[in-house]
């Protein structure tokens, strides 16, 4: 192995946590599919495949859940003109007990499947290992795939909504949705150039219902180690988007980022904020689960980057790693946060940025 | 206005042991489960005092149908069955003096299940 090969392979990692991919993985297409709530929200006109009902025309909300998620995979596939069997690797996670709904869509998918659970982080988590399996030419197409269901959602964690347990102001609203995006080591759209690997972070919070304040000390911190490993400037991104801290969260994570010495002003949102409209529909602080940093980045920020409005996006996937047995028994909430880069290259032809 | 006058009270008495709950809720962390506990307990405390009867007197329905009144019939319960069956009545007076409303529950609980599906929120 010559100096210039392995100085190559050494630069695939910079700093402390973060991946720098060479080959620079396309995101071909994405899919999105969304309960009733998300298409009353501002950002409904994003999505593709929607429901007047949560069940999706199922007979539980698992298997509305699973529906949306094959359904999101499938339409994220055949959108460039593929099908599944052309499909190296599917990687998915979702909320449910042993990750049922990525497991179940897998099922009826014939692709080979790795199953991901990162709590609410799973896309970026998903984005980030796709990137890896295409950048190290283990897979040259791999579909990532996520979901979330409120009314599953508040079952496992919670209460199940017929019930009618009421819900405290902090609390947020499980996204009801699902995204899938399909990477490629060729191809037209946006590209992956980084990934920053988070670490858990817990503060002691042991409130359930206070998720985005459990949640903002690790995203604040993936950020920092994001733009300390790269040394990228606070501009040099268009957005950087939090999963699902939610309006609570989200000040806690601009203040943690200031007093890091990270001012990035109204570069910075959060995908829980987004989704709805937080003065005209009844989701308490904002949005969460899997589903929300997933529909937010490929319906709505996937549109954006693609008619050019955005050039560079850091998604950061939030997730709080309970479990409802934890909860019960009285212990904190450990959280964790994955970053990862999507910048839309130039048109062809023209020169590249400093990339 | 006599005949409106026990709806007013009942009205009254279950509206303020509800605004109990809510403050609980709003104003502590405990859940929805916590409150139900600590309602039925607090029902059976406050009958042991001999002071929920005068409120069901006073407000009728009002003080019967919130959880307090169900620790409140426990109680009596069982305060009736040790009278008559002597100490095993411990064991068996909760469960007579309340098997009206746990049958209803149980029984509508199934009706319902059958022949509606939940529609979520």
């Amino acid at each position: 192995m010559d100096a210039g090969s392995k100085e190559r392979q050494l630069t695939k990692r910079i700093g402390r946590q973060t991946l720098l991919f060479r080959r620079r993985p396309v995101v071909v297409s994405t899919a999105t599919a969304v309960g009733p709530e998300e298409t009353k929200g501002p950002l409904a006109a994003d999505f593709d495949v929607t429901h007047h009902s949560n069940l999706f025309g199922q007979k539980s909300w698992e298997h509305a859940e699973t529906f949306m998620l094959r359904e999101s995979a499938k339409l994220a596939i055949s959108k460039v003109g593929l099908s599944p069997d052309q499909i190296d690797l599917m990687l998915a996670g979702d909320l449910l007990n042993q990750i049922i709904a990525s497991s179940f869509a897998a099922r009826d998918l014939y692709i080979p499947f790795i199953g991901l659970y990162g709590a609410c982080s799973t896309m970026a988590e998903g984005l980030a290992l796709g990137a890896v399996f295409v950048d190290g030419g283990y897979a040259d197409r791999v579909v990532a795939a996520v979901s979330s269901h409120y009314d599953s959602a508040e079952r496992q964690y919670r209460y199940p909504t017929e019930f009618g347990a009421q819900r405290v102001p902090t609390a947020q609203r499980t996204v009801t949705g699902a995204g899938a995006a399909l990477l490629a080591g060729s191809g037209e759209g946006p590209v992956i150039t980084h990934a920053t690997i988070g670490r858990v972070v817990d503060m002691g919070i042991k409130d359930a219902n206070a998720m985005g304040t459990a949640m903002a000390p690790a995203a604040a911190h993936t950020i920092l180690q994001h733009f300390t490993d790269t040394g990228l400037r606070p501009d040099h991104y268009d957005l950087v988007a939090t999963g699902d801290l939610a309006s609570v969260g989200h000040g806690i994570a601009s203040e943690l980022l200031r007093e890091g010495g990270l001012d990035l002003g109204t570069r910075y949102t959060d995908c829980g904020m987004l989704i709805y409209d937080l003065n005209q529909q009844r989701v308490s602080s904002g949005g969460s689960g899997c589903g929300c940093s997933a529909v937010v980045f490929c319906g709505h920020f996937m549109r954006r980057m693609l008619q050019g409005e955005l050039r560079r996006v850091l998604l950061v996937s939030t997730g709080a790693l309970l479990s409802p047995t934890t909860t019960q028994q009285g212990d904190t909430i450990p959280c964790i946060a994955h970053a990862v880069a999507v910048e839309m290259p130039p048109p062809s032809g023209q020169p590249g940025g400093e990339g | 206005m006599e005949p409106i006058m026990p709806y007013l009270r009942a009205f009254l008495v279950g509206g303020l042991i509800c605004v109990v709950a809510q403050l609980l809720l709003d104003g502590t962390r405990i859940n929805p489960a916590h409150v139900m506990v600590t309602f039925v307990c607090l029902g059976a405390v406050i009958s042991a005092l001999g002071l929920y009867q005068p409120l069901i007197d006073f407000g009728g329905a009002g003080a019967t149908v919130p959880l307090t009144g169900f620790g409140h019939a426990l109680l009596q319960g069982i305060n009736k069955d040790v009278m008559e069956f002597g100490p095993v009545g411990l064991l068996t007076g909760g469960l007579r003096a309340t098997s009206l409303g746990i049958t209803v529950a149980i029984v509508s609980g199934v009706l319902v299940a059958m022949f509606f599906n939940p529609k979520g929120n």
